[in-house]
Protein backbone atom coordinates (compact mmCIF):
# COMPACT_ATOMS: atom_id res chain seq x y z
CA UNK A 1 0.00 0.00 0.00
CA UNK A 2 1.97 2.95 -1.52
CA UNK A 3 0.56 4.81 1.71
CA UNK A 4 3.29 7.84 1.33
CA UNK A 5 1.92 9.03 -2.39
CA UNK A 6 0.65 12.35 -3.04
CA UNK A 7 -2.79 11.88 -4.11
CA UNK A 8 -1.78 14.30 -7.55
CA UNK A 9 1.16 12.08 -8.31
CA UNK A 10 -1.03 8.78 -7.38
CA UNK A 11 -4.38 10.09 -9.68
CA UNK A 12 -1.89 10.54 -12.52
CA UNK A 13 -0.57 7.15 -12.50
CA UNK A 14 -3.59 5.90 -13.06
CA UNK A 15 -3.99 7.98 -15.79
CA UNK A 16 -6.63 10.77 -14.67
CA UNK A 17 -5.59 14.23 -16.42
CA UNK A 18 -5.53 17.30 -14.93
CA UNK A 19 -9.05 18.10 -16.60
CA UNK A 20 -9.79 15.02 -14.65
CA UNK A 21 -8.57 16.19 -11.84
CA UNK A 22 -10.07 19.46 -11.99
CA UNK A 23 -13.11 17.87 -12.69
CA UNK A 24 -12.41 15.57 -9.52
CA UNK A 25 -11.91 18.67 -7.10
CA UNK A 26 -14.96 20.16 -8.60
CA UNK A 27 -16.87 17.47 -7.24
CA UNK A 28 -15.21 17.11 -4.50
CA UNK A 29 -15.64 20.89 -3.16
CA UNK A 30 -19.35 20.08 -4.17
CA UNK A 31 -19.62 17.44 -2.23
CA UNK A 32 -17.99 19.18 1.14
CA UNK A 33 -20.89 21.71 0.72
CA UNK A 34 -17.90 24.17 0.15
CA UNK A 35 -18.27 27.01 -2.41
CA UNK A 36 -16.86 26.71 -5.42
CA UNK A 37 -14.98 29.55 -5.59
CA UNK A 38 -12.73 26.99 -3.24
CA UNK A 39 -11.41 24.88 -5.59
CA UNK A 40 -8.53 26.22 -6.67
CA UNK A 41 -7.45 25.97 -2.96
CA UNK A 42 -9.01 21.90 -2.47
CA UNK A 43 -6.84 21.40 -6.10
CA UNK A 44 -3.65 22.42 -4.63
CA UNK A 45 -4.07 20.80 -0.72
CA UNK A 46 -4.91 17.40 -2.75
CA UNK A 47 -2.37 17.71 -5.22
CA UNK A 48 -0.35 16.91 -2.35
CA UNK A 49 -2.41 15.35 0.20
CA UNK A 50 -1.10 11.65 1.04
CA UNK A 51 -3.13 9.18 1.95
CA UNK A 52 -4.47 8.42 4.94
CA UNK A 53 -4.94 5.29 6.51
CA UNK A 54 -8.13 4.07 7.67
CA UNK A 55 -9.65 1.28 10.17
CA UNK A 56 -13.17 0.99 10.03
CA UNK A 57 -14.87 -1.31 12.64
CA UNK A 58 -18.49 -2.41 12.62
CA UNK A 59 -20.16 -3.06 15.87
CA UNK A 60 -24.10 -3.53 16.19
CA UNK A 61 -25.43 -2.30 12.90
CA UNK A 62 -27.24 -3.71 10.02
CA UNK A 63 -24.46 -2.91 7.62
CA UNK A 64 -26.47 -0.59 6.01
CA UNK A 65 -24.15 2.47 6.60
CA UNK A 66 -22.18 0.57 4.24
CA UNK A 67 -24.03 -0.45 1.80
CA UNK A 68 -25.23 3.08 1.60
CA UNK A 69 -21.49 4.09 1.02
CA UNK A 70 -20.19 0.93 -0.96
CA UNK A 71 -23.73 0.54 -3.33
CA UNK A 72 -24.43 3.57 -4.52
CA UNK A 73 -22.58 4.58 -7.34
CA UNK A 74 -18.96 3.02 -7.45
CA UNK A 75 -16.65 3.04 -9.08
CA UNK A 76 -17.38 7.09 -8.98
CA UNK A 77 -15.03 9.90 -8.02
CA UNK A 78 -16.19 8.76 -4.57
CA UNK A 79 -14.70 5.30 -5.54
CA UNK A 80 -11.64 7.58 -6.55
CA UNK A 81 -11.12 8.84 -2.66
CA UNK A 82 -11.62 5.43 -1.55
CA UNK A 83 -8.66 3.97 -4.07
CA UNK A 84 -7.20 7.11 -2.54
CA UNK A 85 -7.19 6.67 1.33
CA UNK A 86 -5.70 3.28 2.41
CA UNK A 87 -8.68 1.00 3.90
CA UNK A 88 -6.35 -1.11 5.85
CA UNK A 89 -9.19 -2.99 8.06
CA UNK A 90 -13.31 -2.98 6.97
CA UNK A 91 -13.85 -6.57 8.18
CA UNK A 92 -17.30 -6.73 6.06
CA UNK A 93 -15.09 -5.76 2.98
CA UNK A 94 -11.77 -7.20 3.47
CA UNK A 95 -11.01 -11.16 2.28
CA UNK A 96 -9.37 -11.54 5.49
CA UNK A 97 -10.94 -12.97 8.22
CA UNK A 98 -10.35 -13.93 11.92
CA UNK A 99 -6.90 -13.87 13.03
CA UNK A 100 -5.63 -12.52 9.73
CA UNK A 101 -7.49 -9.92 9.95
CA UNK A 102 -6.77 -8.90 13.11
CA UNK A 103 -3.20 -8.97 12.15
CA UNK A 104 -3.77 -6.42 9.62
CA UNK A 105 -5.33 -4.34 11.72
CA UNK A 106 -2.59 -4.38 14.42
CA UNK A 107 -0.12 -4.21 11.70
CA UNK A 108 -2.25 -0.77 9.92
CA UNK A 109 -2.13 0.73 13.54
CA UNK A 110 1.59 0.20 14.50
CA UNK A 111 2.45 1.75 11.30
CA UNK A 112 0.30 4.57 11.37
CA UNK A 113 0.38 4.76 15.07
CA UNK A 114 -1.57 8.84 16.09
CA UNK A 115 -1.94 8.99 12.57
CA UNK A 116 -4.65 7.20 11.35
CA UNK A 117 -8.37 7.60 10.95
CA UNK A 118 -10.75 5.23 13.00
CA UNK A 119 -14.46 5.32 11.05
CA UNK A 120 -16.52 3.12 13.78
CA UNK A 121 -20.32 2.23 12.26
CA UNK A 122 -22.36 0.23 15.02
CA UNK A 123 -23.07 1.14 18.61
CA UNK A 124 -21.33 -0.69 21.68
CA UNK A 125 -22.65 -2.89 23.87
CA UNK A 126 -22.21 -2.07 27.52
CA UNK A 127 -24.36 -4.94 28.78
CA UNK A 128 -22.99 -8.32 28.26
CA UNK A 129 -19.88 -7.78 26.38
CA UNK A 130 -21.39 -11.24 24.78
CA UNK A 131 -23.47 -9.32 22.73
CA UNK A 132 -21.09 -8.47 19.75
CA UNK A 133 -17.95 -9.46 19.45
CA UNK A 134 -15.28 -9.66 16.52
CA UNK A 135 -12.85 -12.36 16.93
CA UNK A 136 -13.30 -13.15 20.59
CA UNK A 137 -13.10 -9.57 21.18
CA UNK A 138 -15.79 -7.26 22.51
CA UNK A 139 -16.86 -4.57 20.41
CA UNK A 140 -16.01 -1.80 23.82
CA UNK A 141 -11.86 -3.91 24.00
CA UNK A 142 -11.81 -3.01 20.29
CA UNK A 143 -12.96 0.52 20.49
CA UNK A 144 -10.97 1.46 23.25
CA UNK A 145 -8.06 -0.44 21.39
CA UNK A 146 -7.95 1.04 18.44
CA UNK A 147 -9.67 4.39 18.86
CA UNK A 148 -6.33 5.30 21.73
CA UNK A 149 -3.50 5.47 18.88
CA UNK A 150 -6.20 7.25 16.27
CA UNK A 151 -6.00 10.71 14.77
CA UNK A 152 -9.14 11.64 14.90
CA UNK A 153 -12.59 9.05 14.77
CA UNK A 154 -15.92 9.50 12.68
CA UNK A 155 -19.05 7.79 14.10
CA UNK A 156 -20.64 7.11 10.71
CA UNK A 157 -24.43 6.46 10.97
CA UNK A 158 -26.87 7.17 14.00
CA UNK A 159 -26.37 3.73 15.46
CA UNK A 160 -22.24 4.92 15.78
CA UNK A 161 -23.05 8.66 16.56
CA UNK A 162 -25.96 8.19 18.75
CA UNK A 163 -26.66 4.77 19.92
CA UNK A 164 -29.57 4.49 17.36
CA UNK A 165 -31.80 1.75 16.59
CA UNK A 166 -29.95 -1.03 19.09
CA UNK A 167 -30.47 2.28 21.96
CA UNK A 168 -33.80 2.72 20.92
CA UNK A 169 -36.25 1.48 24.38
CA UNK A 170 -36.04 -0.70 25.91
CA UNK A 171 -32.24 -0.96 24.83
CA UNK A 172 -31.76 -4.46 25.89
CA UNK A 173 -28.26 -4.30 25.08
CA UNK A 174 -27.15 -0.92 26.91
CA UNK A 175 -26.35 -0.12 23.35
CA UNK A 176 -24.05 3.39 23.55
CA UNK A 177 -22.77 5.61 20.97
CA UNK A 178 -18.78 6.23 20.58
CA UNK A 179 -18.25 9.58 22.23
CA UNK A 180 -20.15 8.32 25.32
CA UNK A 181 -16.89 5.73 25.65
CA UNK A 182 -14.41 7.58 23.94
CA UNK A 183 -14.00 11.19 25.63
CA UNK A 184 -10.25 12.17 24.71
CA UNK A 185 -10.34 12.40 20.58
CA UNK A 186 -11.79 14.42 17.94
CA UNK A 187 -14.97 12.54 16.95
CA UNK A 188 -16.96 13.72 13.98
CA UNK A 189 -20.53 12.34 14.19
CA UNK A 190 -21.81 11.49 10.56
CA UNK A 191 -25.58 10.46 11.70
CA UNK A 192 -28.27 9.12 9.10
CA UNK A 193 -29.74 6.11 9.11
CA UNK A 194 -28.03 5.42 6.90
CA UNK A 195 -26.07 8.60 6.04
CA UNK A 196 -26.14 10.25 2.65
CA UNK A 197 -23.25 8.50 1.02
CA UNK A 198 -21.51 11.84 -0.05
CA UNK A 199 -21.81 13.10 3.66
CA UNK A 200 -19.66 9.90 4.55
CA UNK A 201 -17.74 10.66 1.72
CA UNK A 202 -17.58 14.32 1.76
CA UNK A 203 -16.26 14.11 5.61
CA UNK A 204 -13.22 11.63 4.57
CA UNK A 205 -12.74 14.18 1.65
CA UNK A 206 -12.34 17.17 3.69
CA UNK A 207 -9.76 15.39 6.10
CA UNK A 208 -8.03 13.87 3.05
CA UNK A 209 -7.91 17.36 1.37
CA UNK A 210 -7.28 19.52 4.32
CA UNK A 211 -5.68 16.82 7.14
CA UNK A 212 -8.17 17.99 9.68
CA UNK A 213 -11.80 17.72 10.57
CA UNK A 214 -14.42 19.53 9.43
CA UNK A 215 -16.40 22.62 11.77
CA UNK A 216 -18.96 21.02 13.79
CA UNK A 217 -22.68 21.65 15.58
CA UNK A 218 -23.26 21.10 19.04
CA UNK A 219 -24.34 17.71 18.10
CA UNK A 220 -20.97 16.73 16.35
CA UNK A 221 -22.14 16.89 13.15
CA UNK A 222 -20.19 18.49 10.40
CA UNK A 223 -21.92 22.06 9.93
CA UNK A 224 -21.77 21.95 6.21
CA UNK A 225 -24.28 18.95 5.77
CA UNK A 226 -25.95 19.41 8.75
CA UNK A 227 -26.34 23.09 9.09
CA UNK A 228 -29.85 23.28 7.78
CA UNK A 229 -33.03 21.55 8.98
CA UNK A 230 -35.23 19.53 6.57
CA UNK A 231 -38.46 21.87 7.32
CA UNK A 232 -36.05 25.28 6.00
CA UNK A 233 -35.05 23.51 2.83
CA UNK A 234 -37.95 21.61 2.06
CA UNK A 235 -39.64 21.88 -1.36
CA UNK A 236 -42.83 21.73 0.44
CA UNK A 237 -42.43 24.37 2.86
CA UNK A 238 -44.35 27.19 1.08
CA UNK A 239 -47.33 24.91 1.88
CA UNK A 240 -46.87 25.12 5.53
CA UNK A 241 -46.79 28.50 5.18
CA UNK A 242 -49.94 28.72 3.96
CA UNK A 243 -51.16 26.14 6.14
CA UNK A 244 -52.14 24.00 3.48
CA UNK A 245 -51.69 19.75 5.15
CA UNK A 246 -52.35 15.97 3.46
CA UNK A 247 -54.29 14.19 6.49
CA UNK A 248 -53.94 11.40 5.02
CA UNK A 249 -51.79 9.42 2.56
CA UNK A 250 -54.75 9.53 -0.27
CA UNK A 251 -56.35 12.37 0.23
CA UNK A 252 -56.37 15.49 -2.24
CA UNK A 253 -53.76 17.51 -0.20
CA UNK A 254 -51.63 14.14 -0.51
CA UNK A 255 -51.88 13.84 -4.30
CA UNK A 256 -51.24 17.72 -4.58
CA UNK A 257 -48.21 17.40 -2.71
CA UNK A 258 -49.40 19.79 0.49
CA UNK A 259 -47.10 19.71 3.56
CA UNK A 260 -46.70 16.32 5.44
CA UNK A 261 -46.64 17.70 9.11
CA UNK A 262 -49.90 16.34 9.99
CA UNK A 263 -48.66 13.08 9.02
CA UNK A 264 -45.72 13.03 11.10
CA UNK A 265 -43.11 14.44 9.33
CA UNK A 266 -39.76 15.63 11.39
CA UNK A 267 -38.42 18.09 8.91
CA UNK A 268 -39.04 20.98 11.42
CA UNK A 269 -36.45 19.25 14.01
CA UNK A 270 -34.16 17.22 11.91
CA UNK A 271 -30.91 18.76 10.85
CA UNK A 272 -29.46 16.90 7.80
CA UNK A 273 -28.96 17.26 3.70
CA UNK A 274 -31.48 15.16 1.93
CA UNK A 275 -33.66 18.28 1.35
CA UNK A 276 -30.64 19.34 -1.26
CA UNK A 277 -28.31 16.65 -2.25
CA UNK A 278 -31.46 14.34 -1.74
CA UNK A 279 -31.04 10.43 -2.04
CA UNK A 280 -30.05 8.03 -5.50
CA UNK A 281 -27.31 10.10 -7.29
CA UNK A 282 -29.95 12.66 -6.07
CA UNK A 283 -33.39 11.54 -7.81
CA UNK A 284 -35.64 12.18 -4.71
CA UNK A 285 -35.50 12.28 -1.12
CA UNK A 286 -38.37 10.92 1.37
CA UNK A 287 -40.39 14.16 1.67
CA UNK A 288 -40.42 14.27 -2.10
CA UNK A 289 -41.84 10.38 -2.12
CA UNK A 290 -44.46 11.45 -0.20
CA UNK A 291 -44.02 9.99 3.24
CA UNK A 292 -42.77 12.73 6.28
CA UNK A 293 -39.14 13.03 7.44
CA UNK A 294 -38.38 10.33 10.25
CA UNK A 295 -35.92 12.22 11.88
CA UNK A 296 -33.26 9.51 11.20
CA UNK A 297 -30.20 11.92 12.01
CA UNK A 298 -31.36 12.85 15.99
CA UNK A 299 -30.84 11.24 18.49
CA UNK A 300 -33.39 9.31 20.16
CA UNK A 301 -35.33 9.51 16.76
CA UNK A 302 -36.49 6.10 17.13
CA UNK A 303 -38.46 7.22 20.57
CA UNK A 304 -39.68 10.13 19.45
CA UNK A 305 -43.22 9.45 19.99
CA UNK A 306 -44.30 7.65 16.74
CA UNK A 307 -43.50 8.39 13.02
CA UNK A 308 -46.90 9.11 12.25
CA UNK A 309 -47.67 11.42 14.88
CA UNK A 310 -47.31 15.22 14.45
CA UNK A 311 -44.84 17.09 16.38
CA UNK A 312 -47.61 19.09 17.81
CA UNK A 313 -49.31 16.15 19.39
CA UNK A 314 -46.28 13.86 20.34
CA UNK A 315 -46.01 13.59 24.04
CA UNK A 316 -43.08 11.95 24.07
CA UNK A 317 -44.17 9.57 26.71
CA UNK A 318 -41.65 7.63 27.23
CA UNK A 319 -43.12 5.08 29.64
CA UNK A 320 -45.67 4.53 26.94
CA UNK A 321 -43.04 3.46 24.56
CA UNK A 322 -40.96 1.93 26.77
CA UNK A 323 -43.78 0.13 27.56
CA UNK A 324 -44.22 -0.91 23.66
CA UNK A 325 -40.64 -2.17 23.28
CA UNK A 326 -41.12 -4.41 25.95
CA UNK A 327 -44.38 -5.69 24.29
CA UNK A 328 -42.75 -6.13 20.96
CA UNK A 329 -39.50 -8.18 22.92
CA UNK A 330 -42.16 -10.46 24.61
CA UNK A 331 -43.99 -11.59 21.54
CA UNK A 332 -40.02 -11.99 19.48
CA UNK A 333 -39.68 -14.53 23.15
CA UNK A 334 -36.87 -12.97 24.55
CA UNK A 335 -38.33 -10.97 27.09
CA UNK A 336 -36.75 -13.38 30.23
CA UNK A 337 -33.69 -13.22 28.14
CA UNK A 338 -33.77 -9.64 28.63
CA UNK A 339 -33.99 -9.78 32.50
CA UNK A 340 -30.67 -11.27 32.68
CA UNK A 341 -28.73 -9.36 30.32
CA UNK A 342 -30.47 -6.48 31.31
CA UNK A 343 -28.62 -7.46 35.42
CA UNK A 344 -25.51 -6.94 33.85
CA UNK A 345 -26.11 -3.50 32.14
CA UNK A 346 -23.42 -1.03 33.16
CA UNK A 347 -24.72 1.81 31.29
CA UNK A 348 -28.72 1.76 33.24
CA UNK A 349 -28.01 5.11 34.24
CA UNK A 350 -27.79 6.42 30.84
CA UNK A 351 -31.39 5.17 29.44
CA UNK A 352 -34.89 4.49 30.01
CA UNK A 353 -34.51 1.77 32.30
CA UNK A 354 -36.96 -1.08 32.78
CA UNK A 355 -37.95 -2.53 35.68
CA UNK A 356 -37.53 -6.35 36.51
CA UNK A 357 -41.58 -5.87 37.43
CA UNK A 358 -42.45 -4.33 34.50
CA UNK A 359 -40.52 -7.31 32.51
CA UNK A 360 -42.35 -9.93 35.02
CA UNK A 361 -45.54 -8.49 33.96
CA UNK A 362 -44.95 -8.97 30.62
CA UNK A 363 -43.46 -12.34 30.87
CA UNK A 364 -46.98 -13.45 32.48
CA UNK A 365 -49.10 -11.91 29.72
CA UNK B 1 -34.47 12.92 -18.86
CA UNK B 2 -33.87 9.26 -18.10
CA UNK B 3 -36.13 6.52 -18.74
CA UNK B 4 -37.66 6.18 -14.94
CA UNK B 5 -38.52 9.69 -14.92
CA UNK B 6 -40.55 9.10 -18.37
CA UNK B 7 -42.28 6.41 -16.92
CA UNK B 8 -43.52 7.53 -13.51
CA UNK B 9 -45.87 9.94 -14.55
CA UNK B 10 -46.26 11.74 -10.80
CA UNK B 11 -49.25 14.65 -10.56
CA UNK B 12 -47.01 17.88 -9.15
CA UNK B 13 -49.36 20.44 -8.32
CA UNK B 14 -47.44 23.38 -8.89
CA UNK B 15 -44.58 23.21 -6.93
CA UNK B 16 -42.79 26.81 -6.25
CA UNK B 17 -39.20 27.05 -3.87
CA UNK B 18 -39.43 30.34 -5.55
CA UNK B 19 -35.66 29.81 -6.01
CA UNK B 20 -35.48 30.41 -9.94
CA UNK B 21 -36.21 34.34 -10.09
CA UNK B 22 -33.44 34.79 -7.40
CA UNK B 23 -31.10 32.21 -8.96
CA UNK B 24 -31.44 34.59 -12.68
CA UNK B 25 -30.63 37.42 -10.75
CA UNK B 26 -27.49 36.10 -9.18
CA UNK B 27 -26.31 35.10 -13.05
CA UNK B 28 -27.52 38.51 -14.20
CA UNK B 29 -25.38 40.08 -11.59
CA UNK B 30 -22.15 37.75 -11.87
CA UNK B 31 -22.25 38.63 -15.98
CA UNK B 32 -22.49 42.21 -14.80
CA UNK B 33 -19.26 41.99 -12.70
CA UNK B 34 -18.35 39.56 -15.34
CA UNK B 35 -18.24 42.14 -17.64
CA UNK B 36 -17.09 45.16 -15.48
CA UNK B 37 -14.15 43.18 -13.60
CA UNK B 38 -13.20 40.34 -15.91
CA UNK B 39 -14.14 38.16 -12.31
CA UNK B 40 -16.00 34.66 -13.12
CA UNK B 41 -18.60 33.05 -10.65
CA UNK B 42 -19.69 29.24 -10.27
CA UNK B 43 -22.96 28.08 -8.83
CA UNK B 44 -23.47 24.81 -7.38
CA UNK B 45 -26.92 23.78 -8.42
CA UNK B 46 -26.39 21.15 -5.49
CA UNK B 47 -26.67 23.35 -2.83
CA UNK B 48 -30.33 24.67 -3.27
CA UNK B 49 -33.29 23.38 -3.23
CA UNK B 50 -35.75 22.86 -5.67
CA UNK B 51 -39.00 21.51 -6.20
CA UNK B 52 -39.60 18.44 -8.69
CA UNK B 53 -39.36 19.89 -11.95
CA UNK B 54 -38.24 23.48 -10.94
CA UNK B 55 -34.34 22.48 -12.08
CA UNK B 56 -35.68 21.27 -15.60
CA UNK B 57 -37.95 24.91 -15.62
CA UNK B 58 -34.30 26.98 -14.90
CA UNK B 59 -32.49 24.83 -17.66
CA UNK B 60 -35.41 25.24 -19.85
CA UNK B 61 -34.92 29.48 -19.06
CA UNK B 62 -31.24 29.28 -19.76
CA UNK B 63 -31.67 27.39 -22.97
CA UNK B 64 -29.11 25.93 -24.90
CA UNK B 65 -26.80 28.20 -26.96
CA UNK B 66 -24.11 27.81 -29.78
CA UNK B 67 -21.14 25.93 -28.25
CA UNK B 68 -21.37 22.36 -26.60
CA UNK B 69 -18.62 20.52 -25.68
CA UNK B 70 -18.42 16.67 -24.49
CA UNK B 71 -15.58 16.04 -22.15
CA UNK B 72 -13.95 12.72 -21.25
CA UNK B 73 -12.10 12.75 -18.01
CA UNK B 74 -13.14 10.76 -15.02
CA UNK B 75 -16.23 9.77 -17.24
CA UNK B 76 -18.15 12.69 -19.23
CA UNK B 77 -19.02 15.89 -18.79
CA UNK B 78 -21.30 17.99 -20.81
CA UNK B 79 -20.18 22.02 -21.00
CA UNK B 80 -22.88 23.93 -23.05
CA UNK B 81 -23.43 27.82 -23.10
CA UNK B 82 -26.81 29.05 -22.71
CA UNK B 83 -28.16 31.22 -24.92
CA UNK B 84 -26.93 34.10 -22.64
CA UNK B 85 -23.12 34.37 -24.15
CA UNK B 86 -20.92 33.85 -21.13
CA UNK B 87 -23.46 31.82 -18.81
CA UNK B 88 -22.71 27.78 -18.87
CA UNK B 89 -24.27 24.69 -17.96
CA UNK B 90 -21.91 22.40 -16.16
CA UNK B 91 -22.76 18.76 -15.68
CA UNK B 92 -20.07 16.34 -14.51
CA UNK B 93 -20.80 12.28 -14.63
CA UNK B 94 -19.05 9.83 -13.51
CA UNK B 95 -18.33 6.35 -16.00
CA UNK B 96 -21.70 4.96 -14.63
CA UNK B 97 -23.40 8.02 -15.98
CA UNK B 98 -24.32 9.11 -12.96
CA UNK B 99 -24.74 13.09 -12.15
CA UNK B 100 -21.59 14.20 -9.83
CA UNK B 101 -21.92 17.55 -10.10
CA UNK B 102 -23.60 20.38 -11.78
CA UNK B 103 -22.71 24.27 -12.11
CA UNK B 104 -23.56 27.03 -13.72
CA UNK B 105 -20.05 28.96 -14.41
CA UNK B 106 -20.46 32.64 -15.45
CA UNK B 107 -17.10 33.08 -17.29
CA UNK B 108 -15.40 33.97 -21.09
CA UNK B 109 -14.41 30.26 -21.15
CA UNK B 110 -15.06 27.48 -18.63
CA UNK B 111 -11.64 26.56 -16.91
CA UNK B 112 -11.93 22.85 -17.70
CA UNK B 113 -11.79 23.49 -21.40
CA UNK B 114 -8.46 24.88 -21.46
CA UNK B 115 -5.33 22.89 -21.54
CA UNK B 116 -3.91 22.49 -18.20
CA UNK B 117 -0.43 24.14 -18.38
CA UNK B 118 1.22 20.87 -16.52
CA UNK B 119 -0.56 18.58 -19.61
CA UNK B 120 0.89 20.80 -22.35
CA UNK B 121 4.55 20.51 -20.89
CA UNK B 122 3.84 16.26 -20.86
CA UNK B 123 2.54 16.95 -24.24
CA UNK B 124 5.60 18.57 -25.29
CA UNK B 125 7.57 15.72 -24.16
CA UNK B 126 5.55 13.38 -26.02
CA UNK B 127 5.59 15.14 -28.95
CA UNK B 128 9.70 15.36 -28.89
CA UNK B 129 9.98 11.50 -28.51
CA UNK B 130 7.48 10.86 -31.00
CA UNK B 131 9.09 13.25 -33.34
CA UNK B 132 12.45 11.65 -32.60
CA UNK B 133 11.50 7.86 -33.36
CA UNK B 134 11.02 8.80 -37.00
S1 LIG C 1 -43.18 18.21 4.62
FE1 LIG C 1 -42.06 18.26 6.59
S2 LIG C 1 -40.15 19.33 6.21
FE2 LIG C 1 -41.54 19.75 4.46
S3 LIG C 1 -42.58 21.66 5.03
FE3 LIG C 1 -43.88 20.03 5.75
S4 LIG C 1 -43.21 19.69 7.90
FE4 LIG C 1 -41.61 20.88 6.87
S1 LIG D 1 -35.94 12.73 5.15
FE1 LIG D 1 -35.46 12.66 7.33
S2 LIG D 1 -35.68 10.48 7.96
FE2 LIG D 1 -35.56 10.57 5.73
S3 LIG D 1 -33.42 10.21 5.25
FE3 LIG D 1 -33.73 12.45 5.34
S4 LIG D 1 -33.27 12.99 7.52
FE4 LIG D 1 -33.52 10.78 7.42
Amino acid sequence: MSNNKPLGQALREQGVSRRGFLKFCATTASLMALPPSMVPAIAKALESARRPSVIWLSFQECTGCTESLTRSHAPTLEGLIFDNISLDYHHTLQAASGDAAEAAREAAMEENKGNYLLVVDGSIPLGNPGYSTIAGISNLEMLKEVAEHAAAIIAVGTCAAYGGLPHANPNPTGAVSVEEIIKDKPIVNVPGCPPIPVVITGVLAHFLTFGKLPELDHLGRPLAFYGNNIHDRCYRRPFYDKGLFANTFDDEGARKGWCLFKLGCKGPVTYNACATIKWNDGTSFPIEAGHGCLGCSEPNFWDMGGFYNALSESTMNLSRTAAVGIAVGAAAGTASGLLNRRKKSKAEAAHETVSVKDLQREDKS
Amino acid sequence: MNSMQNSLKVEIGGYHTGNIPPLLHEIRHALRNLLDNGETTTIDLRSLPMAPGEQQQLLDILGKGEISVHLDALGKSEITESIYAGVWLIIHYNNNGEVMGKFIEITRVPAILKAQTADMEESLAALQMRLEEI
